[in-house]
């Protein structure tokens, strides 16, 4: 066959596969807005969920999963952070490294019940820290870690090692160069890797279920003290996300509407993740311009 | 490759002010030695260049000037500057890498914008004053021949030079140091040949104030600039003596046979 031909099969396959995998997601996101946006009311996003009767919104559940991001990428974030500099920066090539990058990829392959039960039995039961918000963070973190630690690790690889001899030759330290110059150039990349690990915590459900519980008590949006039983942002209370909620509807759900319920859930799930995605890409792009000033 | 007799050599001792010199120095990768046994003096406020070809050694002994082989490469022997061996173990290498100054072959601008390229360095160094930053900012970048290139355009990003602009950028960022000594890595050979013109009218302004070593692969380069010209080949250094002279009247076969194209 001639080149060209060939060319052109090859590049008519490709185009195939492309427009496929774009059906099958404009397919499967058409389908949950069709279904579950006429759903979406201010009354459905603004009042508590009901167990028995119809009417019932998600509220506490759409909060539950905006804090239970904010919680955990609190605590993941500086701690992916730190690693992903040390792999990246420091650390020596040799066996302890690789031992290292090899655990911190078998970790993200762990299957998310066995996480979330792990941290059923040690945070909730042994550590009594019971069905919480905070319990839930930490079994989501254990899922982050290796996905942001990875990313934060490539994204600095990826900037020029001219820029890091740049800086040792201008008579900077390691650790000078690193924060001041290597960090910066790579904020896009870091973006990506939190709005990548944010549409993980969203979406995720079964390693929830034995950690933030599946219920979600009352909570008093006016009360500001952590440490009170019925404040919002109280970390160890028991917190039902979205994902959750979707998932206990469908199963276990015994109002008239429970469909209705589940379909705008997953609407409105869908839409949080992707204004998450632009909000992030905005303050990513922000930041990035603010600290290199590109324009 | 023909071979030479590696262990002889023609340096000749010029008696004038050296600021950097050294004295047996050898480097090596691991198993792998790069640099053996160099002597050889780089006199005060002029331009030294080193030629030899690719692998002869010429970069790896300049980066040991500024302890940039530290953590790549051992680095073996006395390098003497301002009376001080500076590689010592114990030798501040932040602090002397404000002396001795480096750019590098191919431009490395940080992303930031040109001010910011200039000051941050300084910054970190510990000059706040706004006025001493500008101050130094315009005079390293007029002392690079960029000024008039971007003085209206300081705060935009430094991606958005030319490669000759970014070098010449990347040399006003390393004189805003204010440093003794400039190393220079084959600066124009990522560049065009206007670029590069550019580049060389710069560094021939710089000389009165500094003592600038320059790695090039361009013998024109080499015999346009430089006051004194060192040969390296094979790790060793063969041929050390004034430019006009290596370039006219070579002592070692080595030498002629790579300045004429002859070579290998």
């Amino acid at each position: 066959m001639n080149p060209k031909v060939v060319n052109k099969i090859a590049t008519g396959v490709i185009y195939g596969l492309v427009i496929l995998v774009v059906a099958i997601l404009a397919a499967l996101i058409g389908y949950i807005l069709v279904t579950g946006v006429p759903h979406i009311s201010w009354h459905f996003l603004t009042s508590p969920a009901q167990s028995f009767l119809a009417g019932g919104g998600i509220r506490d559940q759409l909060f539950n999963s905006i804090y239970l991001l904010v919680l955990t990428l609190i605590i993941s974030f500086p701690i992916a952070l730190g690693a992903g500099i040390y792999l990246a920066e420091y650390a020596p090539k040799n066996w302890f490294t690789e031992i290292i990058k090899t655990t911190i990829e078998v970790l993200s392959s762990l299957p998310s019940v066995v996480v979330g039960l792990f941290c059923y039995l040690l945070f909730v039961v042994q550590m009594r820290m019971g069905f919480s918000i905070l319990s839930g963070a930490i079994a989501l973190t254990f899922f982050n870690l290796p996905l942001l630690t990875r990313n934060i690790e490539t994204s600095l690889e990826s900037v020029s090692s001219l820029q890091r001899e740049a800086g040792l030759s201008l008579g900077l330290s390691q650790w000078k160069t690193i924060t001041g110059i290597i960090l910066p150039a790579a904020v896009p990349g870091i973006i990506t890797g939190i709005i990548l690990s944010a549409g993980r915590v969203f979406g995720e459900a079964a390693a929830l279920i034995y950690t933030a519980g599946q219920s979600a008590p009352f909570v008093d949006y006016t009360n500001w003290n952590i440490f009170s039983d019925t404040s919002f942002l109280n970390p160890l209370r028991p917190a039902e996300t979205l994902a959750v909620h979707i998932w206990k509807v469908n199963s276990e759900g015994i109002t008239p509407d429970a469909n209705a319920i589940s379909s705008g859930s997953s609407a409105v799930l869908i839409i949080v993740i992707l204004l998450f995605n632009i909000f992030a890409h905005w303050i990513g792009n922000r930041l990035y311009k603010k600290m290199t000033s590109s324009k | 490759m023909k071979n030479y007799n590696l262990n002889q050599q023609y340096v000749r001792d010029f008696a004038v002010e050296n600021a950097i010199e050294a004295h047996h120095v050898n480097v090596s990768y691991g198993e792998h030695q790069s640099i053996f046994d160099v002597s050889l003096s780089f006199p005060r406020f002029k331009v030294t260049a080193m030629i030899g070809a690719s692998g002869s050694g010429k970069s790896t002994f300049l980066r040991s000037i500024n302890r940039m082989n530290d953590n790549v490469a051992t680095v073996d022997g006395d390098i003497m500057y301002r009376d001080v061996n500076i590689n010592d173990d114990k030798i501040n290498v932040y602090e002397l890498r404000k002396h001795i100054g480096m750019v590098f072959q191919r431009p490395n601008p940080f992303a930031k914008s040109i001010r910011e390229n200039i000051t941050f360095a300084l910054k970190k160094h510990g000059i706040k004053d706004k006025k001493e930053l500008d101050q130094r900012v315009e005079t390293s970048l007029k002392e690079a021949a960029l000024w008039d290139e971007v003085k209206d355009k300081l705060d935009e990003s430094a991606l958005s030079l030319s490669g000759g602009q970014a070098q010449r950028l990347c040399i006003a960022r390393a004189i805003a140091m204010k440093p003794d000594v400039l190393l220079l890595d084959e600066p124009a050979s990522a560049l065009d040949p206007i670029s590069t013109s550019k580049i060389e009218d710069t560094l021939n302004r710089l000389k009165e104030k500094y003592t600038i070593i320059i790695v090039t692969h361009n013998m024109q380069q080499a015999s346009r600039m430089s006051d004194y010209t060192a040969f390296f080949h094979q790790g060793h250094l063969i041929e050390f003596n004034k430019t006009s002279h290596i370039f006219t009247r070579p002592k070692m076969q080595a030498t002629e046979d790579y300045i004429s194209g002859n070579f290998g």
